[in-house]
């Protein structure tokens, strides 16, 4: 069934919806970004909860039109503009008010939804004969889809893509620096104004198939599992849109292969497996390789250290310090050092006293900011300056350098 | 007091400013309900380096921001090489403090500096062969041509100040406005800048920097600006960082002793 599903087997409206789904997350992916290396990934979510009374607004009004008020469209423009609303209520208050974004964006998230809330509630008892479905926006609902409505993502994430890529400069610049971006003469606020639009683009787009709750995952988790595994800000952003597109295609084909699983919260599983995959194993930012980086060091400290006492004939207290010694064959069981543990004990010290000249040595100052205790001396100095230092420290030339 | 409030007068009327890198005439600027910086004048002749002095507070920063219209000033005008400053803002380079950026932020030292070509690549224009070269000579200049694929996360304080200015540099502008550059940097590093920066007033570019270290003062720069609020003296070296204006800027805060000292500190 799953395998089915993943090659679009499973009938016309899973693969519309599987092929919606992918879209969708690619275009989240990629836009979330720029939300993420800006620092706002929680605008994302009063953006979307703000889309609530539009939608039902907008069934009034075309209700009251003598329409049906399911129209997609219609409901998604009337999102659009609550949303706008919505958007333009945060950056007036946290630009004109003395009140912080983050408290900004939880008066607007509630109060939206709230309002939404009470005219969904509205509506049920309005059109008590009707089944407005309007419920399915707040989780997404892919039961019925339409062509129309794979055409409405598709054509929605293709702009939002375009002008992505339109406006990749300036708002890699004013994420980074803003002030230097002012400086240039970049219209700063008029930048971060259309990175939200085209956020909102996303979230009422993407309304049917994961709901106005969790777009905001799907907005967030690509970008931030992406970053686990580049140093560099183009490569998130192509990584995120592929992390997007893999779990709107896998969650809506895994939600297509049994009954009864909804799309739009299995696609934000997904994600966050792929999240939780990338935080354990990623290379250099991963948890994993935190902990070996740390275990790494601290050994190297402790060889050092133990080196450093063998050279000076000073006992070692520290059980994984002799482990290390003994297992490097530096010292034998009975705690004496070995022949290569004293050549090499006797370096080290040797080498304390030549860092000791480098970091005493004005001339040697760039040399003396690397010193940490652990690096070889070899690797900052050339040949001839550790013999010109070893002058000077005078005593025995012999050691083995 | 007095004098300094009326001198509002426009820029256009007065002779010999036209091809002035940077002339500010009544410039205040407040944060809230209290100036920043209040109706202050300035003059920088081109070629020169000029040093903006003041205690913690005094307006240093937010002058240089307001110049460059990062901040909206409340009055007064600007103008750079006597036109406004929107339209020479090409001649412009401005180097932030240091610490006002995330450096986790995922980019490489090359990158930074191809900031500083934004106009020239545009918004589509593909990165090619002359602008990387361009990026790696600015970093060359600056000594960080070996860390150009580094992550800027890795670098030291003086290093990320080196990349900032290797950015300023790629712009080639005629006007560089730097905030504290040698603040928190290693020697190593303020040799560097301080190099760089003379060899661009050999060029006939103009250098402005707001400066902390009273003590390198007089070998630096040819001339001082000493604000602390309201503008307390400007002119060379020379005659405007004296011991009377050091204790007017600084008021209670410098020890007279000290002031004396640094005041004689020779060129």
């Amino acid at each position: 069934m799953i395998v089915d599903a993943l090659l679009l087997q499973l009938g016309y409206n899973a693969t519309l919806v599987a092929l919606g789904a992918t879209l969708l997350g690619i275009s989240a992916g990629v836009t979330g970004t720029f939300l993420f290396l800006r620092k706002r990934a929680l605008v994302s979510d009063a953006i979307s909860h703000a889309t609530l009374p539009g939608v039902c607004l907008a069934f009034i009004i075309m209700v009251g039109m003598g329409g049906d008020g399911r129209n997609l469209i219609g409901l998604l423009a009337g999102s659009a503009v609550s949303a706008s609303v919505g958007l333009l209520c945060l950056s007036w208050l946290t630009r004109h008010t003395r009140l912080a974004e983050d408290a900004a964006i939880g008066v607007i998230l509630s109060v939206f939804f709230g309002l939404g809330i009470v005219l969904l509630t509205v509506i049920q008892t309005m059109s008590s004969g009707r089944q407005a479905g309007l419920e399915g926006f707040l989780l997404g609902s892919t039961a019925g889809m339409l062509w129309a409505d794979a055409m409405v993502v598709a054509v929605g994430g293709a702009v939002v893509l375009a002008l992505i890529l339109l406006l990749r400069r300036p708002m890699t610049l004013v994420a980074f620096d803003p002030e230097y971006a002012a400086a240039r003469g970049l219209p700063v606020d008029r930048i971060d104004l259309a990175m939200m639009g085209l956020v909102m683009a996303v979230t009422v787009v993407g309304l049917k198939i994961v709901g106005l709750i969790l777009i905001v995952a799907l907005l967030i988790i690509p970008p931030v599992t992406a970053r686990f595994w580049t140093e560099r800000s183009d490569r998130v952003v192509l990584l995120a849109g592929l992390i997007g597109g893999f779990s709107g295609y896998v969650g809506a084909g895994l939600s297509a292969s049994a009954p009864n699983l909804p799309t739009g919260p299995i696609i934000v599983l997904v994600g966050f497996t792929c999240f939780v995959i990338s935080l354990l194993l990623a290379p250099n930012r991963g948890v994993l390789a935190a902990v070996l980086g740390h275990l790494r060091f601290q050994r190297r400290v402790h060889l050092r250290q133990g080196l450093l006492a063998l050279a000076q004939s000073q006992p070692i207290y520290e059980n994984l310090t002799l482990r290390l010694l003994r297992r490097a064959d530096l010292v034998r069981a009975d705690g004496v050092a070995t022949e290569t543990g004293r050549a090499r004990a006797a370096k080290a010290l040797r080498d304390e006293k030549r860092w000791e000249v480098v970091r005493a040595d004005q001339a040697h100052e760039a040399a003396a900011a690397l010193y940490d205790g652990l690096r070889d001396i070899e690797t900052v100095l050339t040949r001839d300056q550790i013999v010109d230092i070893d002058a000077r420290i005078g005593g025995p030339q012999g050691v083995g350098a | 007091m007095l004098e300094l409030a009326s001198t509002h007068g426009t820029v256009p009327g007065e002779t010999g400013l036209e091809n002035s890198p940077l002339v500010v005439r009544g410039l205040t600027v407040s944060y809230g309900q209290k100036p920043a910086v209040f109706s202050v004048d300035m003059t920088v002749q081109t070629g020169t380096m000029t040093a903006i002095i003041g205690p913690n507070g005094a307006g240093k920063s937010t002058l240089l921001k307001a110049v460059l219209g990062i901040v909206k000033p409340l009055s007064g005008q600007v103008q750079v090489f006597g036109k406004t400053l929107n339209a020479q803002r090409g001649r412009i380079a401005y180097v932030p403090q240091r610490a006002s950026v995330d450096w986790d932020f995922p980019t490489r030292v090359i990158d930074v500096v191809l900031m500083g070509l934004y106009r020239q690549l545009g918004l589509l224009g593909r990165v090619r062969a002359q602008h990387m070269a361009r990026a790696t000579d600015c970093l060359d200049r600056v000594g960080m041509r070996d860390f150009a694929n580094r992550q800027i996360g890795q670098l030291s304080g003086g290093q990320q100040q080196r990349i900032f200015l290797a950015r300023a540099l790629a712009q080639d502008a005629d006007l560089y406005l730097l905030d504290e550059p040698f603040a928190g940097v290693d020697a190593a590093t303020e040799k560097a800048i301080i190099s760089v920066l003379k060899s661009l007033r050999a060029e006939g570019k103009t250098v402005v920097a707001v400066h902390h270290d009273l003590t390198t003062v007089a070998e630096y720069f040819d001339n001082v600006f000493l604000i602390n609020t309201r503008k307390v003296a400007e002119g060379p070296v020379a005659t405007a960082f004296s011991a009377d204006t050091l204790q007017l800027t600084y008021g209670g805060r410098l020890a007279t002793a000290q002031i004396d000292q640094l005041a004689q500190v020779p060129g």
